[in-house]
């Protein structure tokens, strides 16, 4: 990551004072919002609606009542004693995989869903790449009674087929992506395309903590109720703060959540594992953060994969929620000011965690959150005792299929 | 002259000829690499100005066709420096300005200081960048304008009255107006009374040319739209005929293109 931050400290202290993104929708250098004129109109509509609903007493009212009486919330924070013990250490995970859908993708699908509806949509379009959040689109709009259209890549579909079916019996339309990479980077071009044909009477529900402003404060705003809840958790529960928070980091929405509300508690390690691939060449992973540099993909300033001719680079990584270019803005900040670590689980290394935390802990996690398993173990043998809590963002049983071709 | 006044100049030569100004577009290096010098002098001599494509991996205000154009140009090794090269030996061959439409990053990737230096050297009048609203366009516009090199602002049939009218003011070389909310190469009718009311009402608050574009296929379309605006841009239809081995300039020439080189 070559991005150099001269005023850190100042940055921090404005993010945490709740001044950033700034009015141009910037996190210090980066964020921003590069989109087509065609666009701007409706982005336009949409920061108004966000800063007009997303803080008002009565939408949150009832926010709260989804979170709570549908999606599930608060989700458990359960102490891991087996892994612990195994480990070395003190680890506790914040329990998304039982959110409904299964991931932590429904707490944004129904806020954006809500936001929509009172924004007098006609309809919803979406990406998914995993298909976590096509299924916690399709149920959102189902629940606030909007149509549905879910584009996603078509090697996506193939590795995610029991999703694409979920999809399907929610109500929504899936779309084949057959352009480009034919996987998450595909799909939200194709959405965007989508959203330039019909800006007035589309809203587009962006699934990670990326794009134009104000989505990246959108999606962290609706994510961080995963913080803030394990925050209060830990202590409810541990009796103190962990000494790091770990989360897996594609677009980085559930690990911006997680990160967020613990950015001004210093104690508070915070550590992103970013899909290490079979290899360090670019083509062979999708560490954005780790291997990235600065620059313009699907409307922010952030960090990408991309060749020396700003040519955005394919990815890979066993994990289909995890094989993006791009990381939300907010990462790359945290990033730059040293305020948050990014390391790397290769796909090996991921499968081996994920089959650790099913033999020693009864859950079958997703391949995207088995990373940050294998970070936190990583963490763990450096930090002998340490408290660890771990952002365990869905669910497994999508992966089954993936699983069985790797003979594990 | 500058790059944006010679712009400006050729489309206003093109009406005082009593016809719209026609702007073809192609993706660099495309269909093929060799030819693209070629191509270039063609399109030169049948249009006022010309608009080179710098592929990009993900266009995303483009349809199929240049989506396709794009990506077989990136395999043929086509980028930015070889464009750059290219129009800088072919320069003297050229009778129009050549502006280049790029997406954003392949620029930040250059830095906007060396790219405006090769710019100059290689005769480009200036730039359309599709993902860089003017709220972002202050770094880039620091470096073009200086050496008098053109950032046309596009306007959308769902852009704002205010808005229209301080993009117009804005831009340089020309005003941009997308005549479909939508990508490029699309069906939709464009000569409907809808989008000339639009083109009308972007030509009454722009103090320079506009040119009509995304759509943009037939001689009746050019003839009708060249009521309302000053120029009209032709991508996909020129691509498809170009990726089909196709008479480049009868093509031009059929849609009202100049009738010599």
């Amino acid at each position: 990551m070559n991005a150099t931050i001269d005023n850190a400290e100042q940055l921090l202290a404005a993010l945490v004072a709740g001044e950033l993104p700034d009015r141009n929708g910037r996190y210090g250098p980066f964020g921003g919002r590069y989109v087509p004129e065609t666009l701007v109109d409706a982005f336009s509509r949409l920061e108004d609606g966000v800063n007009r609903w997303l803080h008002d007493a009565e939408f949150r009212a009832e926010l709260q009542m989804e979170l709570r009486h549908w999606v599930g919330r608060p989700t458990p924070l359960s102490h891991a004693p087996r892994l612990s013990r195994e480990w070395g250490a003190e680890v506790w995970l914040k329990r998304e995989d039982l959110a409904h859908t299964g991931a932590h993708k429904i707490n944004n699908a129904i806020g954006q869903a809500l936001l929509a509806r009172r924004l007098g949509v006609k309809r919803i379009v979406a990406e998914t790449g995993a298909g976590q959040h096509g299924v916690a689109s399709a149920a959102a709009c189902a629940r606030v009674g909007l149509p549905c259209e879910v584009y996603m890549g078509e090697i996506d579909m193939a590795r995610q087929a029991p999703n694409v079916d979920r999809m399907k019996r929610l109500g929504a339309r899936v779309v084949a992506v057959t352009s480009g990479d034919r996987t998450l980077r595909a799909a939200i071009d194709e959405s965007m395309r989508e959203w330039v044909s019909s800006p007035s009477d589309t809203y587009y529900l962006l699934g990670s903590a990326v794009g134009g402003h104000p989505y990246p404060y959108l999606v962290r705003e609706l994510q961080s109720v995963i913080g803030r809840e394990a925050r209060q958790q830990m202590i409810d529960q541990a009796g103190t703060l962990p000494d790091v928070a770990v989360a897996c980091v594609g677009g980085g929405s559930n690990a911006i959540g997680l990160f967020h509300p613990f950015v001004d508690a210093a104690s508070v390690q915070l550590l992103g594992v970013e899909a290490g691939g079979h290899g360090s060449g670019l083509g062979e992973h999708s560490a954005t953060v780790v291997h990235g540099s600065p620059g313009v993909l699907h409307g922010t300033y952030s960090l990408l994969l991309h060749d020396a001719d700003g040519q955005i680079q394919e990815t890979h990584s066993i994990s289909a929620g995890l094989d993006y270019p791009g990381v939300g803005p907010e990462h790359a900040l945290l990033a730059a000011t040293g305020r948050a670590s990014y390391t790397v689980a290769d796909d090996a290394t991921a499968l081996d965690a994920l089959n650790e935390v099913c033999a020693l802990e009864g859950i079958l996690v997703a391949l995207e959150t088995a990373h940050a398993f294998a970070g936190a173990r990583e963490f763990a043998r450096a930090n002998p005792g340490a408290k660890i809590l771990v952002g365990v963002s869905g669910r497994g049983d999508k992966d089954l299929g993936t699983l069985l071709e790797h003979s594990v | 002259m500058t790059g944006a006044a010679a712009i400006t100049a050729a489309i206003e030569a093109a009406n005082a000829d009593g016809r719209p100004a026609l702007v073809p577009f192609i993706t660099a290096g495309y269909p093929d690499r060799q030819e693209f010098a070629q191509h270039l002098q063609v399109l030169s001599g049948c249009g006022d100005v010309v608009e080179v494509g710098v592929p990009f991996t993900d266009p995303l205000a483009d349809g199929v066709t240049i989506q396709r154009s794009s990506e077989a140009a990136l395999k043929a090794g086509v980028s930015l420096d070889w464009i750059l090269t290219t129009l800088q030996q072919s320069a003297a061959d050229r009778a129009a300005p050549v502006i280049l439409m790029s997406y954003l990053n392949p620029l930040l990737a250059m830095g906007y200081e060396q790219l405006a230096e090769r710019c100059i050297a290689a005769g480009v009048a200036g730039f359309i960048v599709p993902d860089l609203p003017w709220e972002e366009s202050a770094p880039l516009r620091a470096a073009l304008e200086p050496r008098g090199l053109a950032l046309v602002q596009l306007v959308s049939p769902v852009t704002t009255a205010d808005r229209m009218k301080m993009l117009c003011e804005a831009s340089a070389g020309f005003v941009y107006a997308v005549t479909v909310t939508g990508v490029t190469g699309g069906n939709k009718p464009v000569n409907e009374s809808a989008i000339l009311d639009y083109l009308d009402r972007v030509r009454s608050v722009s103090p320079i040319p506009v040119c009509a574009g995304f759509g943009i296929r037939e001689a009746s379309q050019v003839e009708q739209i060249g009521l309302h605006a000053e120029g009209v841009i032709v991508g996909s239809a020129l691509v498809e005929v170009l990726e089909q081995g196709g008479d480049a300039r009868a093509f031009l020439q059929s849609l009202g293109g100049k009738q010599h080189d």
